[in-house]
This record gives C-alpha cells, sequence and structure tokens, in this order.
C-alpha cells in the first residue's frame, strides 16, 4: 500500500489548529495571483492559494502544511464550497495535509535514482534522522521523508528533494553532508553536488571540443 | 438530426445527443454506474462502453457525442470483452458481502454483474477497507462498498444545492465524504439511497428490516406536504415498512422529501385503534356503538349553529366531504379547513392554488417568493426553482426571514413594506418583474396566515396584475400550500357559510359541539371548556388529548383517498395496508355515524361518494389532470391591498422535521430535528 499519500478521511485523528488567517505578505501574493483570472473565475486560483497558505504555515510555524482550517481560509476567499477545496488539497501529494517537519526530505526511488544508488540516499538518510517508515518525522522534528515518483531531473539522478529545492548527483556521504548542514541551520546551494553546471557532463563538455567561436569584432 | 446506426436499428437523434440515448432510443440498454439522466455526465465508471465503427477503441457511451452516419455496436465481442473488463476492475474492491447488504436484490452493481462479471475472482490481493462516514441520522453509509461514480456528490451539488460531498484522496486511497465529519444539511438526502448504484449508500432506519421481494408494492401519493409527490409504498406483513418515489415529471421529477420518506415509523406509534368515550372525567376504551351513542347524546337539541366542524391538513377530499354533508344534514355550516387561520379567498380557484404548476417554474423567469420558504415548506418545489435558476438567468427576491434556499435569492425585506415598496415602483426587484416576460410569484402561507392575510393576499395579486403576471398564457400567482390535504377541503367548499362560524368564531364556546377530522395544528386550549369535542382522526395528538370521544380513522396509507397538491393537481392514493385495531377508513366512520344519528349520508361505497365529489366539484373528475391556464380576468381576491400591517412575515415551518401528527409520533424524525433544528426540538418538548 502507498504509505506516502494522505489518509482521504483525515481531519479527526490530527492536531489542527483551531484558527487560520492569512497574513500581510500571502495577502500580497493572493492579490497578484487573483488578478491573473478573470471575474467569475477565481476557483482556478485555488492551486496556487493552497501554495500560499502552505508557505505561510512554514514562515509561522517551521512545518509547511495545509490545516483545515486553511482550506476553509482559502474556500472562503475564492467563494467556492469548502469540500472542493478539501478535494483539490488532498488530491495533490505536495500538500501536505498532515504536519511535516521543517525540512522534507523527498526521496526520488524510480529506476533511474534506483539504478544510480538512490538505496544509498534513503539508508543515509535513514541513519541520520533515525526515521524506520516513509512520511514519518525525526523525533527533533527537523525531518520528514517521503518516498516520490519521478522528479523528472534523471540525468541528475538520483535526486533529493528538499522542500522546494533539488540536490543532484547525490550518494551516501553528499547525503550525510547535506543533512549536517540543514541540521546546523545553513542553506546549502541547491543543484548538483558534483560541481556540475546544470546537467552538462561531469568535468567539462566531452563534445563538440574542437568547435571554436571567434570573437565578434 | 444525425442518424445514428445502433446495432443495425437506425435512429435519428438530435444533434447533441450522446451515443447512450442513441442507443436508448434505439431500445439497446446500455449498462452504466455513473450516469443518471439527470446529472451532470462524469463518464468515470467506463461500464457504458460500445464499439463505435472507426473508433480505435471502444468509447464511453455517455459522455460520447453522436456524429451523422455514426455506426454503433452494443452488443459486439468487443463491447462484451471491455465491459467484463471494466467489470472484474469495478469488483476488485467490491467486497463479498452481497448476503447482509441493504442494496442487495435491487443493487444495480449486483445484476450487472450477472451479466458481465466473471465466476470468480482472479485477485489474491486484500481488498481495500474504507472507514464509513456519519451523515446524520438517514443515511447509512458502508463506504467499501463505494465504486466511486460519485453520483450523490453531483447530487448534492446540482439537485440538492448543498455542496457538502466530495471525493478526497486518489487513487486507491479516493474517498467520498465530508472530509470534516457532519450530516448532510438537505431535506433531499434520502434521495442519495435511491441513486447509489450499490449499497454504499442505503437507509439507515430501514437498515437490515427486509428484503425488497418480501415487499408489497402500492402507488400512492404523498400528503406529508402540498406537492402531492408520487410514492411507491412498500408494506410487509400490514406494516409500512418504506416509502420510495416514483417518476412523476410534472411534480417530483423521481425525487422525494425526507420527511415523506422517513417519517413513516410514525404510522406504528402513538396510533388510535380503538374508540374512546370520556365518562366522568376519565377517557374510556368504548366500542364504536357506545362512541356513537355518546355523541348522539350530546346532539340532541343541539342546533345546527351549535355544531362546528374542523378538517386536518391530512385529510382525504372523501372523508372531507363526507363531514361536510353530515354537518349539511344536522344544518350546521360552522365549518373551517383553515387551522392555521390562513385568509384564503375560495371565490376563484387560481386564489388559492399554485397557478403556474410545478413544472411551469422551469418557464418563468423571474420569481418573487412572499413569505415563504419554499426549501422548508415543499423541498421538492424548492429544488424545481433551484432546477430552474441552474439553467441560467432567473433572478429570485424574497421577502420574510432570510434563509438559505440552495440558490440565489435576494432578500428584499422582511414585511409587508417591501411589497409596498414593490407596488409602488420605489423597490429595484420591482422592474425586474415588469421587464421580465413570465414573471411568478409565490405566497406562503406565512404571508396570509395573519391578521392582514386578506390584505397581503390582494396586494400579491394585485403586484401579479401590475407586473404582467396575469396574462392569457400566463399565470404567475401561486399560493403555496403546506398541507396535504388543504386545497382538497377548499375546493369542496368546507369553508364557513353564510354567516357562518370560521374557526376562531367556534373557540370558546362558539360551538357545543365541535367535529375535529385529524385537526391538531391549532391550540386546543381555545376550545371553551364545556364544548363537546369528536376528535376522528389516526394519531394520539394534540386534538385527542383534548376530545370526549375519539374515533379512531386511517392515516393516508391506509385508505384509499383523493388530494389535491398546491398546484390544484387531483391525484388519488391507495390503500396500501389495514388502519391498527379497531380503526376505520373515515369515510366509512362518517356514513356509520350519520345512520346512528338519524340522518344517513347518501352514499354507501367508495364510487358512490366520489360520485358525489365530482357533483360537488367537477376539478374532481380530472384526476392526474392539471390543464395549464391563463388568467384574463384581473379582478383579485377580497381584501384591500393597502391596509398592510407591519409585522415581519414568519415561515408557517418553522421545524421541517415535525409538521403533523405522523412526523410527530416518529422517532426518526425527532432524531432529524434534534440534529438540525435543535432550539425548536428542545422547546417542543
Amino acid at each position: 500500500m502507498a504509505e506516502n499519500i494522505g489518509d482521504g478521511s483525515t481531519g479527526e485523528n490530527i492536531a489542527q489548529p483551531a484558527h487560520f488567517a492569512f497574513d500581510d505578505e500571502s495577502n500580497a501574493e493572493i492579490e497578484k495571483i487573483l488578478a491573473k483570472y478573470p471575474a467569475g473565475k477565481q476557483a482556478s486560483g485555488s492551486l496556487p492559494l493552497l501554495y500560499v497558505a502552505q508557505r505561510q504555515m512554514g514562515r509561522q510555524t517551521g512545518s509547511a502544511w495545509v490545516p483545515r482550517v486553511a482550506m476553509d481560509a482559502v474556500a472562503h476567499r475564492l467563494g467556492m464550497p469548502p469540500i472542493r477545496v478539501y478535494e483539490v488539497a488532498t488530491f495533490y501529494l505536495m500538500f501536505n495535509t498532515t504536519p511535516i517537519g521543517r525540512y522534507h526530505l523527498q526521496l526520488c526511488t524510480t529506476t533511474p535514482c534506483w539504478l544510480r544508488g538512490s538505496d544509498d540516499v534513503v539508508a543515509a538518510c535513514r541513519k541520520f534522522t533515525g526515521i524506520k517508515g516513509w512520511h514519518e518525522t525525526s523525533a527533533d522534528g527537523l525531518f520528514t521523508m517521503t518516498e516520490v515518483e519521478c522528479l523528472g531531473a534523471c540525468v541528475n539522478a538520483p535526486i533529493l528533494q528538499v522542500n522546494d529545492d533539488f540536490y543532484e548527483d547525490m550518494d551516501a556521504a553528499r547525503t550525510g553532508e547535506l543533512l549536517d548542514a540543514l541540521k546546523r541551520g545553513e542553506a546549502p546551494k541547491p543543484g548538483s553536488m558534483i560541481g556540475r553546471m546544470t546537467s552538462a557532463p561531469e568535468g567539462g563538455p566531452n563534445t563538440l571540443t574542437t568547435l571554436h567561436f571567434q570573437t565578434a569584432e | 438530426m444525425p442518424k445514428v446506426t445502433v446495432d443495425g436499428i437506425t435512429v435519428e437523434v438530435p444533434a447533441g445527443s450522446t451515443v447512450l440515448q442513441a442507443a436508448e432510443l434505439a431500445g439497446r440498454e446500455i449498462p452504466r454506474f455513473c450516469y443518471h439522466e439527470r446529472l451532470s455526465i462524469a463518464g468515470n465508471c467506463r461500464m457504458c462502453l460500445v464499439e463505435v465503427e472507426k473508433a480505435p477503441k471502444p468509447v464511453a457511451s455517455c459522455a460520447f457525442p453522436v456524429a451523422d452516419n455514426m455506426v454503433v455496436f452494443t452488443d459486439s465481442p468487443m463491447t462484451r470483452q471491455a465491459r467484463r473488463g471494466v467489470m472484474e476492475f469495478l469488483l476488485i474492491n467490491h467486497p463479498l458481502d452481497c448476503p447482509i447488504c441493504d442494496q442487495g436484490g435491487e443493487c444495480d452493481l449486483q445484476d450487472q454483474a450477472v451479466g458481465y462479471g466473471r465466476d470468480h475472482s482472479r485477485y489474491a490481493e486484500n481488498k481495500r477497507a474504507v472507514k464509513d462516514k456519519n451523515l446524520g441520522p438517514l443515511v447509512k453509509t458502508v463506504m467499501t462498498r463505494c465504486i466511486q461514480c460519485t453520483r450523490c456528490i453531483r447530487f448534492a451539488t446540482e439537485i440538492a444545492g448543498v455542496p457538502e460531498l466530495g471525493a478526497t484522496a486518489r487513487g486507491e486511497n479516493m474517498e467520498v465524504g465530508t472530509y470534516v465529519e457532519h450530516a448532510l444539511t438537505s431535506e433531499l438526502s434520502g434521495n442519495l439511497i435511491d441513486i447509489c448504484p450499490v449499497g454504499a449508500l442505503t437507509s439507515k432506519p430501514y437498515a437490515f428490516v427486509t428484503r425488497p421481494w418480501e415487499l408489497t408494492k402500492t402507488d400512492s401519493i404523498d400528503v406529508m406536504d402540498a406537492v402531492g409527490a408520487a410514492i411507491r409504498i412498500d408494506t410487509r406483513g400490514g406494516e409500512v415498512l418504506r416509502v420510495l418515489p416514483r417518476i412523476n415529471e410534472d411534480v417530483n421529477e423521481e425525487w422525494l422529501a425526507d420527511k415523506s420518506r422517513f417519517a413513516i415509523d410514525g404510522l406504528k406509534r402513538r396510533r388510535l385503534d380503538s374508540p374512546w368515550v370520556r365518562r366522568d372525567g376519565q377517557m374510556r376504551k368504548a366500542t364504536w356503538p357506545e362512541a356513537f351513542a355518546a355523541i348522539a347524546a350530546r346532539l340532541r337539541g343541539l342546533t345546527g349553529e351549535r355544531i362546528g366542524a374542523i378538517a386536518g391538513d391530512m385529510v382525504d377530499a372523501e372523508s372531507t366531504m363526507a363531514l361536510k354533508d353530515l354537518m349539511g344534514l344536522l344544518g350546521s355550516i360552522n365549518l373551517d379547513c383553515r387551522q392555521d387561520g390562513a385568509r384564503i379567498d375560495a371565490a376563484r380557484r387560481d386564489f388559492y392554488t399554485f397557478n403556474t404548476s410545478i413544472a411551469g417554474i422551469e418557464e418563468a423567469d423571474a420569481l418573487l417568493i412572499v413569505g415563504s420558504n419554499p426549501r422548508r415548506e415543499a423541498p421538492l418545489l424548492n429544488a424545481r426553482i433551484r432546477k430552474r435558476q441552474v439553467a441560467g438567468r432567473f433572478p429570485v427576491a424574497a421577502i420574510g426571514a432570510a434563509a438559505d434556499l440552495t440558490y440565489d435569492a435576494t432578500w428584499i425585506g422582511d414585511g409587508p413594506s417591501a411589497l409596498t415598496g414593490l407596488l409602488d415602483g420605489s423597490q429595484d426587484f420591482a422592474s425586474v418583474l415588469r421587464d421580465a416576460k413570465r414573471p411568478m410569484v409565490i405566497v406562503g402561507q406565512g404571508a396570509i396566515a395573519r391578521p392582514d392575510g386578506a390584505a397581503i393576499l390582494a396586494a400579491c395579486w394585485k403586484l401579479a396584475a401590475q407586473t404582467g403576471m396575469l396574462a392569457p398564457e400566463w399565470h404567475g400567482f401561486n399560493v403555496l400550500h403546506t398541507a396535504g390535504g388543504r386545497v382538497g377541503a377548499l375546493d369542496l367548499g368546507f369553508l364557513p357559510g353564510p354567516n357562518g362560524k370560521n374557526l376562531d368564531a367556534m373557540m370558546g364556546g362558539g360551538v357545543d359541539l365541535l367535529w375535529l377530522l385529524a385537526a391538531d395544528e391549532f391550540d386546543m386550549s381555545r376550545i371553551g371548556d364545556d364544548t363537546f369535542v369528536v376528535y376522528q382522526g389516526h394519531h394520539g395528538d394534540a386534538g385527542a388529548a383534548r376530545a370526549d370521544v375519539i374515533l379512531p380513522g386511517a392515516a393516508y396509507p391506509e385508505k384509499h383517498g383523493t388530494y389535491v397538491n398546491t398546484e390544484g393537481r387531483v391525484q388519488r392514493g391507495s390503500f396500501a395496508t389495514f388502519p391498527p385495531g379497531d380503526a376505520r377508513e373515515d369515510w366509512k366512520i362518517l356514513r356509520a355515524a350519520s345512520a346512528v344519528l338519524g340522518k344517513p349520508l347518501p352514499y354507501d361505497t367508495l364510487e358512490a361518494l366520489r360520485a358525489r365529489l365530482e357533483g360537488a366539484n367537477p376539478v374532481f373528475a380530472r384526476i392526474n389532470q392539471l390543464p395549464r391556464f391563463g388568467c384574463s380576468d384581473h379582478s383579485g381576491p377580497a381584501g384591500d391591498p393597502a391596509a398592510l400591517g407591519e409585522a415581519a412575515f414568519v415561515s408557517c415551518v418553522p421545524n421541517y422535521y415535525q409538521t403533523d401528527p405522523i412526523s410527530r409520533a416518529s422517532a426518526t424524525m425527532a432524531k432529524c430535528a434534534a440534529l438540525y433544528q435543535p432550539s425548536l426540538a428542545a422547546a417542543a418538548e
């Protein structure tokens, strides 16, 4: 069974905050978002608004998730029945309907990443955080591990997505260093961990090496 | 129109039809779960797959539009193979619990599995289990059985207008429910049970009661409100176990309101099953002759003007006629059928009926509601208004206490002053009504059951005449009744004769003998202490508590009866089961009493009584027919349109779930009232 998918009937067994209101930063974002949709089509804004709510929770509590009251706030803001927002929020796995750690470790274990050693990355994460299963949070509340399907960056496999950032070309040692840095509160630079420029070959170009460009006169 | 060939049968269908509709037209049945004629098309169950020539793969016929010269095969090997595959998928997670499932015997999945299912499953994996949801006291859920057709979600959103159900999570974890647990806040929630193609949503009060093939089915008419929905009464061994809607496109389509469906357990409680007579201040069980003798003794020496009769809200026209005739033989013209004191002018029939007709709502293009909350007073009619508004461009304004009617309504005031504003044009909605081609007004009992009711009725008529609601081919003036027997009684003129006493005048000793025909809805303490009260009815409710003689009558499933709904549509309900104990059909009681009183009524059979009905008012000859008519005579009902009071309108149905003796005796309705209207339920106790 897919343990990483939120239970659709939730809302009962997790402690939900009693209140949620968009703060000034969120409200500014929402104004920009809603300006994109014609009058009467505000419901289209439910996805971006849920992200706004999730980010605000991240800012305010250190746990970027969407509690039910936040879904209600989105529904109220867009003039939709709350259930329509619940449907959207529970459908997309990128919305966390349960509290998560400060760093959401999203580990790709699909074939290309797996072939390139994602099992080692997973094992390193488990060893570092002490997390046993999936969609669990470490005892210190810093890390949550989630297994995800292809993140679409297979050329730099294996991938470890932390919150919104991709860390690429991972292995066990580099995973340990990354988590250590995160734990210290640093923000390591995302991208390839072995210094590749995007997905360019390791150690510089190996095709079209004979081409020389003349500088314009 | 495109020509489509379905299994060799060529049919012409309107452009834009779906393949499924074309196949139905050709007489080919297509299996389906998610498709429902009255709901939007979802196309997610895939059971309706058919083969279309030149299409590379089977198409879902419910969502596939026809094209000219399309050739469809609904029974080809490819179609059958596709449907077998779909059925196998559907059954992967569906439990094999038919023996303990209430849907068994009337289950779409069960039926279609016989046609397209394999004899065994190829899956060894565990089936998924889903937590049951609590949707309130009426709908029971076994969500593991859900095949996610989403019919219930679409019904709640589109027809009932309460978008509370949804599908949360995704894939194997998808669940249908409310996410946040709460009871559905709809008066039409019982219909979810009917539209659910499997046993996921079943009736909570009816759980594990019986199997459908054990039931005797009787077609009848509902009288719990004045809509007159077509119903089927299911009985077993003399017990009414279930009420289901029948299709009547003109009235209820295929829906039924919750009270009509679930109040039937009240038919088994607090019943009057034998005559009672008060002797020395105590009510004592008696025989029929003793009860009649007690009435005869009290009647001796009484003149007609000291005798009165009040007809109740759920009484059939036959009993009303018999009582009126009996009173006539006794010389009394003190009759009233308006327990709520509604100021109705019965001079013309269109002064007190719903002239636009319920189906006619769909032709209207603007609506004003005065002193009514149709959602509580007539949920099915309210659903029709919602259907009209969903179709587009239907401004609705309402005067009264603001409430959620499940559609957009502008509340332009809470009392008669808003009506004045409309009449003199100072209220903006007046121009909306004037500009509309087919505007209509609905006047509720809350607007006319008050001292200035006649003036309000006259003012509404004046407004109707001013704004073009009264035209030779359109009648937009409507009175919405809430009592199933009221219009029938009005048609029979069960009203005070010339200088006769109305209900108010009969109170406080205005008459010496008062005959209550299942009348329980007015304050019994107003009856004078010395008035001798004969209560003829089926429940031990307010009237029976005050009575000196109780004559046990029959409730609506226990008698053949003619009922006239708020539109003025004459319909016949049927006998489905016997009344309990010594109780009898009401007209027979009146006939027997008349003989003892020495003034025998001139009919001995139901046919003769019905002939008398037709003689009294020719509308009773037009069973199930409702001719549409316009209005060319603009002279209005009696009342001064200017003499309006100040008080705000109050809906006459504060508590939808408990409005009559049957629903007040119902444990299910008591649960609903406690849940949905706790303040009122507490006050009633």
